[in-house]
């Protein structure tokens, strides 16, 4: 992203018109992190820098806002992000079970990443396809009915990936 | 798309695109893309129908709507006019669909909805048990609709309601409206929507706000996210309907980050709704302005929170902050902010349209309209629904839920998700609104509704809800902060087996304490799941302290674990699978050494044949007025823990267990016994010290005479080995 095109006024949308020039930096605070994400997959020391010089705002402002919500993420993260849902009907019809395969299968944690990159175990609440629980998401896609087959498929393809 | 210059031209284009629907004989298929059907292969589907269309040259129109309700059966789609309702369609079926209904105008019939493989199949949607309780206003749209083209929504009365007030409604008339309908927020609190929007009305400020809160973060509920995704402009119109009532310009709406769809047809519906000139400036040539921008959340369940929310949308950490001032007088950078759930909102266009008394006459006196619920967990059909409140959980669980899965018998269900409670059997008939469910110490919450069966466990059930909480708690406040974690820890202790007298006192005891002494709506509703789970299933919880079992087999480190050998058929699974070594084989079965045993649940969750039985520890008994004296039980016992013993009546002779730590409660002794003289039970403290004195009941084992005597008898009569017995014994 290039931070010096971002123009701030705009940005903030109309409100700006009636908001302080501290108020509307602030406010694209949140907005400008998803952005830097999204073009890095994660928040970087050195973008992170760049964003605070950019809103003027210090860096360890930044990063107490950036650490308080889950999905800024600090580290680099694997080329398949897998999610499993551990919402209430995941939960009832065994997401733990199917979470506890995965750690041990991959050998990573929750919130880890394995070694070689290849995937990033998370956690999510509900992705609002219970009927198909447990549900499982990988990067955009969303996995239904996974304690079967699907799983298996799911689970070859990332070991290919790792080689 | 050209803009609208006045009221007039949004008139004539509406009777315009309505003459166009009613005229066109194109056939439309209306294909479910929801977050559910995408998942199984809806897009597919879609891309089929518009390939094979365009080879055959079918003119048929394929619209990609949103969530239609009964996500368990998707992908879904309708064909029009006919109104054929197929599930599960696979793309490779599309063909069959064009061949029969689109040219031949009769139903793929084994797409039809049917009740169960041998039932009638049903052709048309609101025939279908599922949504023949169902009454659809909020989701007046969803799934019949386009949600990306503002074309289809005008056309069904969209916008009707902005063109009726800028015409000839003054904002106090729509307040006045708003307050006569009885409407209450459906963001959880039930917070009379008329009182808020004149609070912030009568607000000193110049510049005024209003917030759609789509921050949905409950984890077992999908409702707004479907709203969103399939009916976005119901949630633009309601709040331009709220702005021109309280007088304000902007307005934001604050969607959770993890619904990527739902943002991005919201993005489509701002910019279209903009291109037609009904959001920005001069609204319609009115002179009335407003404009709504996109805010993303990060994935903080407490920025739901109307005031975290706002500390969210200012750039900070998303604390909440202390009311008052509400955020009505001074919210976002310290303006009058209205804000309402988006589900409230969207039912706004339609209480203008059809009016208060029309919106009162459903529902109930205090709870007027609909709710929309996400209806999941262990019934035949989830998905989701929209019934007149009121309605009983008996209702929605079997005539619209179709049931329990498998005939099961239903347990317990939770409303309200963190901040609800489980409500048990005797409340089925229960009406659903916000007073009677708070009333049992349960919520209406956000609408989210998932149903147990026999295999839950509630415990299990608090304590997943509460680990939620604890994780999302912001920290500001103590007791909502470690109190949940003490709570949890008291839980966690409790299922895995080391629950103590007095834990359910301490557990109510903190509870209370949360709830009093913390600030936002998290902490005071967060205790209620194990609250309500005390109130409604004490007695599981009872078990679990002092049984040490969890009849429901789901908490894990609780509980003796043996192998029932009149079931097992010797796969040896559990062998293999147990990690700790604890599964043992005899020549003749496997049981489990339960000093090595952790009570990991791997053997009883692989068994094939549940033979694996989890529960109190059992031994056997003899019933001497039964028992034969054939010693079939002795050769059956599959660690030779059984002898014959002389008893002190003459020629009588009984099985008798020497030592009862030997035994592992495979039941063989009891499955072959043919006059029932053996059987498994529960023994007391005292039955166990007879065990060790030999005294079987109403008769007495000659204690004089040392058993050796009729153990000769007893090996002669097994063909075992005297000496092998003794070692097994001891
Ligand atoms: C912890 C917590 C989470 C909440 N989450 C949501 C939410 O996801 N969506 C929502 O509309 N309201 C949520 N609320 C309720 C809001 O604070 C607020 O009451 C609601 O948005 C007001 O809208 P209504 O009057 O239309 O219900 C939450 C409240 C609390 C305490
Ligand atoms: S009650 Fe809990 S979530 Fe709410 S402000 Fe206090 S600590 Fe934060
Ligand atoms: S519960 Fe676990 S430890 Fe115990 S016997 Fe079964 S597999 Fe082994
Ligand atoms: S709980 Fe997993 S999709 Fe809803
Ligand atoms: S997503 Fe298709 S019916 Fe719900």
């Amino acid at each position: 992203m290039d931070m010096d095109r971002i123009d701030l006024d705009s940005e903030i949308g109309r409100i700006g018109a009636h908001i302080g020039a501290q108020d509307r930096r602030r406010g694209l605070l949140i907005p400008l992190l998803h952005k830097i994400q999204e073009d890095y997959g994660y928040l970087s020391g050195e973008a992170l820098e760049r964003l605070s010089k950019k809103l003027e705002m210090p860096l360890s402002e930044i990063y107490s806002v950036a650490s308080f919500y889950h999905q800024f993420y600090f580290t680099p993260r694997g080329r398949k992000i897998v999610r499993v849902c551990m919402g209430t009907a995941c939960h009832v019809r065994g997401a733990g079970k199917l979470l506890d395969n995965l750690q041990q299968r991959f050998n990573v944690g929750i919130g880890e990443t394995t070694e070689d990159m290849a995937m990033t175990l998370e956690t999510v609440g509900c992705v609002g396809c219970c009927g198909l629980a447990p549900v499982i998401t990988v990067n955009e896609d969303i996995l239904g009915e996974a304690g079967s087959k699907n799983l298996e498929l799911l689970l070859e393809s990332i070991e290919e990936d790792q080689g | 798309m050209e803009s609208l210059k006045s009221i007039e031209e949004l008139r004539t284009l509406r009777a315009n695109l309505k003459k166009n629907t009613d005229n066109s004989s194109r056939k439309t298929v209306k294909v479910c893309c929801g977050t559910a059907c995408s998942a199984m292969g809806a897009r597919k589907v879609v891309s089929a129908f518009e390939e094979r269309a365009a080879d055959s040259r079918k003119d048929i129109e394929v619209i990609k709507t949103g969530c239609q309700g009964l996500c368990q059966k998707g992908p879904v789609l309708m064909v029009e006019p006919h109104g054929y309702f197929y599930q599960k369609v696979s793309h490779t079926r599309v063909r069959e669909i064009l061949s029969k209904t689109i040219s031949a105008d009769a139903p793929v019939r084994r797409l039809l909805y049917r009740e169960s493989v041998s039932d009638d199949p049903i052709e048309k949607m609101d025939e279908i048990p599922f949504y023949e309780k169902q009454v659809r206003m909020v989701l007046r749209n969803n799934g019949l609709i386009d949600p990306c083209n503002i074309y289809h929504y005008i056309a069904r009365d969209g916008y009707s309601a902005v063109e009726k007030i800028l015409a000839d409604m003054s904002p106090e008339e729509v307040l006045n409206e708003i307050k006569e309908s009885g409407l209450r927020g459906r963001g959880g609190a039930g917070f009379p929507t008329g009182e808020k929007w004149e609070v912030a009305r009568n607000a000193p400020g110049r510049i005024k706000l209003v917030i759609a809160n789509g921050d949905e973060g409950d984890p077992g509920a999908f409702m707004d996210r479907s709203l969103m995704e399939g009916d976005p402009q119901s949630i633009l119109e309601g709040m331009i309907i709220c702005a021109y009532t309280v007088g304000a310009s902007y307005g934001f709406i604050y969607v959770r980050h993890e619904y990527p769809l739902a943002v991005k047809n919201l993005r489509v519906a701002i910019r279209q709704a903009e291109q037609l000139g009904l959001l920005g400036d001069n609204i319609l040539g009115t002179g009335f302005s407003f404009t709504v921008d996109i805010r993303e959340g990060a994935g903080a369940f407490v920025c739901g929170e109307e005031t975290a929310l706002i500390s969210s949308i200012e750039g900070e950490r998303g604390f909440p902050r202390p009311r008052p001032p509400y955020p009505a007088i001074s919210g976002l950078w310290e303006m009058p902010t209205v804000i309402n759930n988006v589900e409230t909102l969207s039912q706004i266009p339609l209480i203008i349209l059809k009016g208060a008394e029309y919106y009162r006459s459903i529902g109930t006196e205090t709870s007027p309209g609909t709710k929309v619920f996400a209806l999941t967990g262990k019934v035949v059909n989830t998905g989701l629904i929209e019934v007149p409140m009121g309605i009983t959980l008996r209702e929605i669980i079997f005539d619209i839920g179709g049931g329990i899965i498998g005939g099961k018998r239903f347990k317990a269900v939770q409303t309200g998700g963190p901040s609800g409670g489980c409500l048990s059997e005797e409340h089925l008939d229960l009406p659903v609104d916000f007073d009677s469910l708070a009333e049992v110490g349960s919520m209406m919450g956000s609408g989210g509704m998932v149903v147990m069966d026999e295999d839950n466990c509630m415990l299990d059930i608090a304590k997943f809800f509460l680990s939620f909480t604890q994780k999302e708690s912001c920290g500001k406040c103590p007791p909502c902060r470690i109190g949940t974690y003490q709570m949890l820890q008291i839980l966690e202790k409790i299922t895995s087996g080391y629950g103590e007298e007095g834990d359910i006192d301490r557990l109510e005891a903190i509870g209370n304490i949360v709830k009093k002494g913390s600030l936002c709506g998290l902490g005071q509703t967060a205790p209620n799941p194990v609250l309500s789970t005390i109130r409604h299933f004490r007695e599981e919880y009872e078990e679990h302290i002092n049984d040490k079992i969890c009849k429901a087999n789901v908490c894990t480190g609780i509980g003796v674990y043996r192998i029932e050998g009149s079931e097992c058929f010797l796969c040896g699974l559990c062998k293999e699978v147990c990690a700790h070594d604890a599964v043992k084989e005899t020549i003749t079965g496997f049981y489990i050494e339960t000093d090595y045993c952790t009570k990991c649940k791997a053997c009883y969750t692989i068994c094939p044949v549940k033979a694996v039985k989890i529960g109190k520890e059992v031994l056997p008994w003899v019933i001497p007025e039964q028992c034969e004296g054939c010693s079939d039980c002795v050769d059956a016992c599959i660690v030779h823990g059984l002898k014959m013993y002389k008893t002190s009546k003459e020629g009588i002779f009984l099985p008798w267990l020497e030592d009862p730590d030997i035994c592992v409660s495979c039941g063989k002794c009891a499955a072959v016994c043919a006059t029932g003289g053996i059987i498994l039970t529960i023994h007391t403290e005292d039955a166990k010290e007879r065990f060790l004195h030999k005294r079987p009941l109403g008769l007495k084992v000659d204690e004089k005479e040392p058993p050796d005597t009729c153990e000769e008898e007893a090996a002669e009569q097994t063909g075992t080995n005297a000496t092998d017995n003794e070692a097994t014994t001891r």
